[in-house]
C-alpha cells in the first residue's frame, strides 16, 4: 500500500484539485466522447485540439490564465468548422487540414514569443502537455461550471444525437434541426477538449476524448451504458495516473516527477488494447434460413453486413 | 366522398436549375399498398423527400388528411430511410433504435420503463424482430436492419409508412420476407404503405396501386392499366415494350 500512495499524497493542495479536476475532465471527455465516436467526428475533436493549442499559447503569451485561451480558440474553430461544413462526415478534409497546419504554426510563434519575453521554457510543455498539478485553484470553479454546462448540453440532446446518428433524414423528417444540434453538439466538444487540454495537454487532449470511448463501445451496447463505462475508463485512467505521476517523484531521475499525461495516455491506450481481450462475437440467433442465403449469388451487397466478417 | 390519406397534386421539383419531376398527382387512401417504381435516377428518392416535407416543390402541394403538412400531421408518416450509416461497434441495440421512434426527435433522454419496454417488443413482434433485439444495429444484416427500422416507424402509430428503397441489396429470401411484413401491415393494420422500389416483381402480389416515374413525369392507378406498352411509351418518350412471362412484367427499351 506504501508504494502506491507515497507519504503526503492526499494531504497535497495540488495533488487534490488534480483529483478534483481530473474527474471533471474524465467524466465530461467521457461522456462527450461517445457522441464523438457515434457521429463519427473523432477529426473535427482533433482539429479543435490543435486550435486550442494555438489559444492557450496566445493566452500564454498575453498572460492569461490558458484555460481562457483553450476555450475561446476551441469555441471560435467549432463555428468555423461549422461554416465550411465539417458535419459532413469527411467534409473538406483538405481545408480542414491547411487551417489546422497553420493553427499549430502560429502556436509555435506565441510560445517562441513567449518563452523570450518571461524565460520559463516550461510553458510550452504546459500548452501542449498539461500541468494539472499547478492549476490555479481559482480557476477549479470556472472548470468545474464549464464541464457541467457542455454535460448538460449533451444530455438534453442525448436523444436527438442517437436518432441523428442513426440517420439525419429520418431526425429531419422528425422536424429536427439538425444543423442547430450538430452547432450545440461541437460546441459542447469544444468545452470538454478545453478542460482535457488543461489536464493533460492540448495535443493530448484527443487521448481522453476518444480512448475511454473506442475502449466503451468495445465492451458495452446501449449508448448508456457505453457513456457510463467511459466516463470510468477516463475517470481511473486519470485518477490512477495522478497517483503514478506523484510516486515518480521518487523514480529515476531522483528529485523529478514524470509528466501526468504520459501515465494517463499509456493508461488509457492499455484500458483499449486489454478491451481487445474480450472475444466478440455475434450475438444474434440466426434463423436456419440465413445460412444458406449466404452462400447464395443475392448476398454480399455493401449493406449485408454480416457479425461474423468483423470479428 | 372521403379524404384521401395522402393527395399529391401537380408535384413539381426543381433541383440546381434542372427540372426533376413535373405534375406528379396521385393520392392513396388507408390501408393501400403503393409502389413507385422506376428506373434509378428517375426522382422516387426525391418524390419521397417532398412528401416528407425535406424538399420543397417547385410547384403543387401535397396533403395529408386534406390539409399541408406541418408538424402536427407529421407524425401521421413513418419514415423508412434507405439505410443505416451505422458502424458495427457502435452501441445502438435494435431495441434503442426503436425507441428512438417513440421520442428520438424530443429533448432529454428517454427513462427506461416498463410501458416503454412493451411498446417497443410490440412493435418489435410486429416485424418479426423480437430475436436480434438486444444486438447492436450494425451487427445486423440488411434485411434485419430493414425490420428494425419498419419497427422504428411503427412504434409512433403513423398511418402512411413511405420506405425508401427498402428491398435494395436484399438477398431474394430477405426481400420476400419484407414484402410479406409490409403486406400484412397494410391489410390487417390499414397502415398505407408507399414504397419506392427499381423493379416491381417482388411487389406484384401485394401492391394495390403503382406510381410509374421516367423522364420526369409519373403515371399512376392500378398496375394492371398503368403498365402497358402503349402507357409507359408515352411516359419515357421513346419506345418500350412490357413484357409478361411466368407472372414477372419487364419492361424493356424497344427501338
Amino acid at each position: 500500500m506504501h508504494y502506491l500512495f507515497e507519504p503526503g499524497l492526499f494531504s497535497s493542495g495540488p495533488v487534490r484539485t488534480a483529483l478534483l479536476v481530473g474527474a471533471i475532465v474524465a467524466v465530461t471527455s467521457g461522456v462527450i466522447g461517445v457522441f464523438t465516436v457515434l457521429r463519427g467526428q473523432s477529426f473535427a475533436g482533433h482539429s479543435l485540439a490543435d486550435i486550442a493549442t494555438t489559444g492557450g499559447s496566445g493566452a500564454f503569451l498575453v498572460g492569461i490564465n490558458q484555460f481562457w485561451g483553450f476555450l475561446v480558440a476551441g469555441v471560435a474553430a467549432a463555428a468555423v468548422m461549422e461554416a465550411i461544413g465539417v458535419q459532413r462526415r469527411r467534409g473538406r478534409d483538405v481545408a480542414t487540414g491547411v487551417v489546422l497546419g497553420g493553427a499549430l504554426g502560429l502556436a509555435a510563434l506565441f510560445l517562441y514569443l513567449g518563452t523570450l519575453r518571461t524565460a520559463t521554457t516550461g510553458a510550452s510543455f504546459t500548452v501542449l502537455f498539461g500541468s494539472i498539478f499547478v492549476i490555479n485553484p481559482d480557476t477549479v470553479p470556472a472548470l468545474i461550471a464549464s464541464g457541467a454546462v457542455a454535460l448538460v448540453v449533451v444530455a438534453v440532446l442525448a436523444r436527438v444525437l442517437l436518432l441523428t446518428s442513426v440517420s439525419p433524414d429520418l431526425a429531419r423528417a422528425r422536424g429536427v434541426n439538425v444543423r442547430l444540434v450538430g452547432i450545440l453538439y461541437l460546441a459542447a466538444l469544444a468545452v470538454s477538449v478545453s478542460l482535457a487540454a488543461v489536464a493533460i495537454g492540448a495535443v493530448l487532449s484527443t487521448a481522453l476524448l476518444i480512448g475511454p470511448s473506442a475502449t466503451a463501445l468495445r465492451l458495452t451496447k446501449s449508448p448508456a451504458r457505453a457513456m457510463a463505462a467511459s466516463a470510468l475508463v477516463g475517470l481511473v485512467a486519470t485518477w490512477v495516473g495522478i497517483v503514478l505521476a506523484y510516486d515518480s517523484y521518487y523514480w529515476p531521475p531522483h528529485g523529478h516527477t514524470w509528466p501526468v499525461s504520459f501515465f494517463v495516455v499509456v493508461l488509457v491506450l492499455a484500458c483499449y488494447l486489454l478491451s481487445y481481450l474480450r472475444p466478440r462475437r455475434r450475438q444474434v440467433p440466426r434463423s436456419p434460413h440465413e445460412d444458406e442465403a449466404e452462400c447464395g449469388p443475392t448476398t454480399g451487397g455493401p449493406e449485408t453486413r454480416l457479425g461474423a466478417a468483423h470479428v | 366522398m372521403t379524404t384521401p390519406l395522402l393527395t399529391l397534386d401537380g408535384i413539381g421539383v426543381r433541383l440546381g436549375g434542372r427540372q426533376v419531376l413535373s405534375d406528379v398527382s396521385f393520392s392513396l387512401e388507408k390501408g393501400e399498398f403503393t409502389g413507385i417504381i422506376g428506373p434509378n435516377g428517375a426522382g422516387k428518392t426525391t418524390l419521397l423527400r417532398v412528401i416528407l416535407g425535406l424538399l420543397e416543390p417547385s410547384g403543387g402541394r401535397v396533403l395529408v388528411d386534406g390539409t399541408p403538412l406541418h408538424n402536427k400531421n407529421k407524425s401521421a408518416i413513418g419514415y423508412v430511410p434507405q439505410k443505416l450509416v451505422i458502424d458495427p461497434d457502435m452501441p445502438l441495440r435494435a431495441r434503442d433504435v426503436v425507441s428512438l421512434g417513440l421520442d428520438g426527435h424530443k429533448l432529454g433522454f428517454g427513462w427506461p420503463s416498463r410501458q416503454r419496454r412493451e411498446l417497443v417488443d410490440e412493435a418489435l413482434a410486429s416485424v418479426g424482430a423480437q430475436r436480434y433485439a438486444e444486438a447492436r444495429v450494425g451487427e445486423l444484416s440488411g434485411g434485419e436492419q430493414q425490420r428494425v427500422l419498419i419497427a422504428h416507424a411503427l412504434i409512433s402509430r403513423p398511418k402512411l409508412l413511405l420506405l425508401d428503397e427498402p428491398l435494395a441489396n436484399l438477398d431474394l429470401r430477405s426481400e420476400q420476407e419484407i414484402v410479406a411484413v409490409l403486406g400484412k401491415l397494410a391489410r390487417e393494420q390499414e397502415i398505407a404503405v408507399l414504397l419506392s422500389a427499381h423493379d416491381m416483381n417482388p411487389l406484384l402480389g401485394v401492391m394495390d396501386r403503382i406510381v410509374y416515374v421516367a423522364n420526369g413525369h409519373a403515371a399512376a392507378g392500378p398496375t394492371d392499366e398503368v403498365v402497358t406498352s402503349a402507357g409507359l411509351t408515352e411516359l419515357y418518350g421513346h419506345h418500350v415494350d412490357v413484357v409478361r412471362v411466368h407472372d414477372r412484367v419487364l419492361v424493356v427499351a424497344g427501338d
